[in-house]
């Protein structure tokens, strides 16, 4: 049962991100662009997703057992440091880049754009990167 | 600043917003975790023991959408995506996408939708830093080096 909730939500996550147009660099580098002709288009899936999500995680923050009965995974780290500011930094220079955060790019690659799979596998050298260095910087 | 209305989407996004709260609700309430793409991809890399298949079922979820997508979408409503960025572009972009979503823990579904729907300081200010980073990005690309 648990398998079949991970392919559904893996599944209607993806069909979101399409259907909001995370999955098209150009309009990701339309909402990012400020300064030029700006598409607030990406502020609404933002709005409409936490908008549910707020619902679900205040229900789920007093469980202490999933509804499928196993354990809560709910982050701990509490704390502001370096190395999330740094980290977030460095992730959205990527994003404003090509337009790519890693949902989306993985999206777009499996539907057979090659440029999108292109950035999947520089991502996933870039995490592999910091799986090497983890341990100098932690 | 002005507004690009022609390219303006507000239903689509909505929706499709609301479809990515409802998987991020879904995973919470009957799996008991949080939907971040970049942990969920990342913690595969060295995987502990039994903790590789949930992440692989989700992430063929992921794969599957686009197809049916084209199942259900109208016509005129094909998944186009345009990429403008070159090759140089597409492996320097994903490997700060990689190694930045590692480092600060979680990337626009972790803590953009997840953190903020948790009300997480913590996400907040991650959500804050890679949005301005993002906007820096493209006033840089677009309208400095333009």
């Amino acid at each position: 049962m648990q398998r079949l909730t991970e392919f559904l939500v893996g599944l209607i996550f993806g069909l979101g991100l399409i259907l909001s147009g995370m999955t098209d660099p150009s309009k990701v580098l339309g909402f990012l662009d400020l300064f030029g002709a700006w598409d607030p288009s990406l502020a609404l899936v933002m709005g409409g997703a936490i908008a549910v999500g707020a619902f679900a995680f205040a229900l789920a923050r007093d469980r202490t057992q999933s509804v499928l009965g196993g354990a809560m995974h709910l982050p701990r780290a509490t704390q502001i440091d370096k190395r999330l500011v740094v980290g977030a930094l460095i992730f959205g220079a990527g994003w404003g880049l090509a337009g790519f955060c890693p949902g989306p790019a993985l999206v777009a690659s499996a539907s057979g754009e090659i440029k999108a799979a292109i950035f999947v596998v520089a991502m996933l050298a870039g995490m592999g990167l910091y799986a090497l260095v983890e341990r100098r910087i932690a | 600043m002005s507004i690009d209305w022609a390219n303006f989407t507000p239903w689509a996004s909505l929706a499709g917003g609301v479809l990515i709260g409802v998987a991020a609700a879904l995973f919470v309430l009957a799996n008991g975790r949080i939907l971040g793409v970049s942990g969920i991809l990342g913690g595969l890399l060295r995987p502990a023991a039994g903790d590789a298949v949930w992440r692989i079922a989700f992430l063929l979820g992921m794969a599957a959408s686009p197809f049916l997508y084209m199942v259900l979408a109208p016509a005129g409503w094909a998944m186009a995506p345009t990429i403008d960025a070159g090759l140089v572009t597409l492996i320097v972009a994903g490997l700060l996408v990689g190694f930045g979503t590692r480092l600060g823990s979680g990337c626009t579904s972790g803590h953009g939708v997840c953190g903020l729907s948790r009300l997480s300081p913590r996400s907040l200010v991650a959500t804050l830093s890679f949005m301005a980073a993002g906007f820096a990005a493209v006033f840089v690309t677009r309208h400095v080096f333009a």
